[in-house]
């Protein structure tokens, strides 16, 4: 049996886990963009997390895992010498930048936005057009100073980073949304963007850059089981038709992105109001032990 | 007590009041008295039309003569020379259209019950711990085989014998394909049964690498070029969920069969596992094939109230006779010609009911069953808290998709050149649903098998 060793364990913000990961078969073949499922332990759920940094002749992926949930929370113990007992990929398409001629992509005045843990994601992007040479500006969002992840390796890549916490309580003050469109206003130029993070937020920037016509690239995170296209609970809307996000995406076309309905369909199993919805529906067939409701009934 | 010929020696099951509320399996199958005795009703014809409605020609009077004397081991032995994996067929042919709907015992009576006896016998030889031989030398020789599902395991399993070296790439993190992701424990027991048959796999020298999905992972010209496999099998099954592309369809609480399957039966949500599963209190399945009737059997288990929604009538009932009337004793509500249109939600996005048409049979269609037309002005609306969507599956395309010269036809399956699963690209076989769509476990197996004999000829002609 191929064992996913943990190289390195580290816990870089509030909740937020980085793992250095053997995955030999994955490192290998692996794009910015792309994600693995994880399982943690044998009767462990499928987690789908994004490939974060790779190294190719290691073996090894980085993933940054932020604590939500019950299999999320399990991860923390995880220390290095330690292993996942699944990791399957790379899943999912490659980031369309990596796809695109370098001589097009260097025409191009590029803003990536990632929102709380969505940094992690959108450094292996930065990362690759870097190696490419090409440097794009990055907006970091955070809901304050402790949750900000990744800032000195961002910087070490990126062209220009600006730092904004919804707090103030370090950088710029405000969502990201009001650190692009003060940058837009100090002068700045953008007309691809790419933006990673909570649903939420994804939604908000699509709105902003919207207005000033910059296409915008997101990569979503629906529920997944298999993450090969034979389930479909992944499947979201995108320009009124039905794709399945693992094998379709997960990066779309954020203006056409029916992001209502893929919020609401994160939380079939979720939240406590999805939680409470969940029991209220199951009634007396609740059937405990899915950990949806805390394990307690 | 005299046995009355006409009529089969009945098989113990769990009662359905009980096991509508249990996961274990339903049928308990036969004991040796009554496989004997069962056996005994066979007329070992001189021209057995059994073994022509058998898609592996299983010599099944022979099998069942051995069975009559008591000798178990020669009867599994008869059969190993056919099948590889008998203890599931035994339990999930349609047998009613195949070997038995055959049977010249049928004709005036019950036909004999050949799925059962086999069942027995292979159960037999798993508790006596009896396995397939291996009697080759390693040739040295390696093949890759993508998918873990029957067709993989039986070409897997007859290479082994012919001395090659075999590693199966499984994408998931089990192996056992539908048999571990989509039948549920109570038609076909996991660790009791198909674990033992991929354990016997495993036994002749099977490398198993799951968490391998080929098209993402590896590719095959990699696997040929840079991993030094041979030849490659492809048995990758056909496990893309179809929708209606109703209004509705994303609606939180509708899911495709797969994935409440794989939700109950793969990551053990019906039991106690991590992984949540919905428990609706009124889930409406849409479709009429076994899947349908897993997902259904499954819902019900889980404790909803559950209809089956099916726009033809029963006669065209795809699924196998045991299951719908399996189904039926459970307790689970069949609405016959009947389609949906739009599935209804509340403000919160979630399911609240399903409007359908009734539908009427009207001339025969390509597949010769009747064509169901819509009722005009026939709306109604069923209350439902979840919908389970089970209308079939085709062919996942990462792997055509992926590989240079393959060929693929409209519905997208594999297309393969002879009778032995040569595809357009050398040294690539390819068998089972990935190249005939949905179809059944002992198509798959046989496939597996053709492409195996296949492989060698095409290895040893190298
Ligand atoms: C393609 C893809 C890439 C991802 N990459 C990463 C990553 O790099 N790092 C990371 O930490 N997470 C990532 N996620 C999200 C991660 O898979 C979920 O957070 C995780 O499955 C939650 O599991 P849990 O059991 O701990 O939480 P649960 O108990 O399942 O959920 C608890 C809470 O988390 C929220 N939640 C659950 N699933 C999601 C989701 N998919 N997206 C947003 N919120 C969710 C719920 O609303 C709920 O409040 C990714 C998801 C996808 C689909
Ligand atoms: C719910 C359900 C109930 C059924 N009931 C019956 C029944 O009662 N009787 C009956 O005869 N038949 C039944 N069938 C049909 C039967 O199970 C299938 O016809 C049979 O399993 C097909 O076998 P296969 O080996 O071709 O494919 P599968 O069993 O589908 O196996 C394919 C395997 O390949 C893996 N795979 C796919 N793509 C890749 C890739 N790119 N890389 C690596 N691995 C890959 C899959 O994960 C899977 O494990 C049922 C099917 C379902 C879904
Ligand atoms: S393999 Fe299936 S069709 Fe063949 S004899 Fe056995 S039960 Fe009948
Ligand atoms: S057709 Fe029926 S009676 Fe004749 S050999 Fe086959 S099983 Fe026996
Ligand atoms: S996760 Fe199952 S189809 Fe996308």
């Amino acid at each position: 049996m191929t064992m996913y060793r943990i190289l390195k364990a580290a816990e870089i913000a509030e909740n937020i886990y980085l793992y250095d990961v053997e995955a030999p078969r994955v490192a290998r073949r692996c794009m910015p963009g792309q994600f693995v499922i994880v399982r943690a332990g044998d009767d462990g759920e499928r987690i789908p997390l994004t490939i974060c940094d790779y190294d190719r002749q290691k073996g090894s992926i980085t993933l940054v895992v932020q604590v939500v949930g019950a299999s999320t929370y399990g991860m923390r113990s995880l220390a290095s010498g330690d292993s996942f007992t699944d990791v399957v990929g790379p899943l999912g398409k490659a980031s369309d930048l990596c796809e695109m001629p370098i001589e097009e992509l260097r025409k191009k005045h590029i803003v990536f936005i990632g929102g709380g843990l969505g940094t992690a994601p959108v450094y292996p992007q930065v990362k690759w057009l870097h190696e490419h040479g090409i440097d794009a500006d990055v907006i970091i969002g955070a809901r304050s100073q402790s949750l900000v992840i990744l800032e000195e390796e961002m910087k070490a890549v990126a062209g220009n980073v600006y730092v904004t916490t919804d707090d103030g309580s370090y950088g710029r003050s405000g969502m990201v949304t009001k650190c692009l469109e003060d940058l837009i206003a100090e002068g700045k130029q953008y007309d691809h963007c790419v933006c990673i993070g909570p649903m939420i937020m994804m939604k908000f920037t699509c709105l902003t850059t919207k207005k000033y016509g910059i296409h915008t690239v997101v990569s979503l995170n629906p529920i997944m089981v298999d993450g090969t296209g034979m389930c479909g609970a992944c499947r979201v809307t995108v320009g009124s038709k039905t794709m399945f996000a693992c094998v379709d995406g997960p990066e779309f076309d954020g203006h056409l992105v029916d992001f209502d309905e893929a919020m609401k369909r994160t939380q079939i199993y979720k939240t406590a109001e999805g939680r409470a919805y969940l029991m209220a529906k199951e009634g007396d067939t609740h059937h405990g032990g899915c950990g949806c409701c805390g394990g307690d009934n | 007590m005299a046995q009355d010929m006409l009529k089969r020696v009945p098989v113990r099951e769990q009662e359905p009041q009980v096991r509508a509320h249990n996961f274990d399996e339903v049928c308990y199958g036969y004991n040796e008295s009554e496989a004997v005795a069962e056996a005994a009703r066979c007329l070992n014809c001189k021209n057995p039309r059994c073994v022509e409605g058998c898609p592996v020609n299983i010599n099944i009077p022979s099998f069942i003569t051995r069975v009559k004397d008591g000798n178990f081991e020669g009867a599994y032995a008869v059969i190993s020379d056919s099948s590889t994996l008998p203890a599931i067929c035994g339990r999930v042919c349609p047998q009613e259209t195949q070997c038995e709907g055959r049977c010249i015992r049928g004709i005036k009576g019950e036909p004999v019950a050949i799925g059962k006896l086999e069942r027995f016998v292979a159960d037999y030889a798993m508790h006596k711990g009896i396995r397939p031989r291996v009697t080759a030398e390693h040739n040295g020789k390696k093949v890759a085989v993508i998918g873990s599902g029957p067709a993989g395991l039986a070409c897997a399993g007859d290479l082994l014998k012919l001395g090659y070296d075999v590693t199966i790439f499984e994408a998931l993190h089990k192996a056992g394909g539908v048999l571990v992701y989509g039948i549920p424990e109570f038609r076909l027991p996991k660790d009791a049964v198909v674990q033992k048959e991929i354990d016997n796999i495993r036994a002749l020298g099977a490398k198993i690498e799951t968490d391998v999905v080929i098209g993402k992972s590896s590719t095959i010209d990699e696997l040929m070029a840079e991993e030094g496999f041979d030849a490659v099998f492809i048995g990758s099954g056909a496990g893309l969920p179809r929708f209606m592309h109703i209004p509705g369809e994303n609606a939180n609480g509708v899911f495709s069969a797969n994935e409440y399957l794989t939700r109950s039966n793969l990551m053990g949500a019906f039991a106690d596992s991590p992984t949540p599963i919905m428990v609706g209190k009124k889930v409406a399945v849409v479709g009429g094939g076994n899947v349908a009737m897993d997902a259904a059997r499954t819902a019900l288990r889980l404790g909803a109230e559950v209809h089956i929604i099916y726009r033809r009538s029963e006669s065209e009932l795809p699924a196998r006779a045991e299951e719908v009337h399996h189904a039926k004793e459970e307790g689970i509500v069949f609405d016959f010609l009947t389609n949906p249109t739009e599935i209804l939600t509340d403000d919160n996005g979630w399911v609240s009911g399903i409007t359908c048409v009734r539908m009427q049979l009207g001339e025969p269609d390509e597949s010769g069953r009747r064509r169901p037309e819509v009722i005009e002005g026939s709306e109604f609306t069923i209350e439902v808290d979840s919908v389970i969507m089970a209308l079939g599956t085709a062919p996942n395309p990462l792997i055509s998709s992926t590989t240079e010269g393959l060929e693929t036809n409209r519905r997208g399956c594999i297309a393969t050149v002879d009778d032995y699963g040569a595809t357009a690209k050398e040294g690539v076989f390819a068998g089972g649903d990935a190249v005939s769509g949905a179809a059944t476990v002992i198509l798959a197996m046989g496939a597996g098998r053709k492409a195996a004999e296949g492989i060698h000829r095409y290895l040893c002609g190298k």
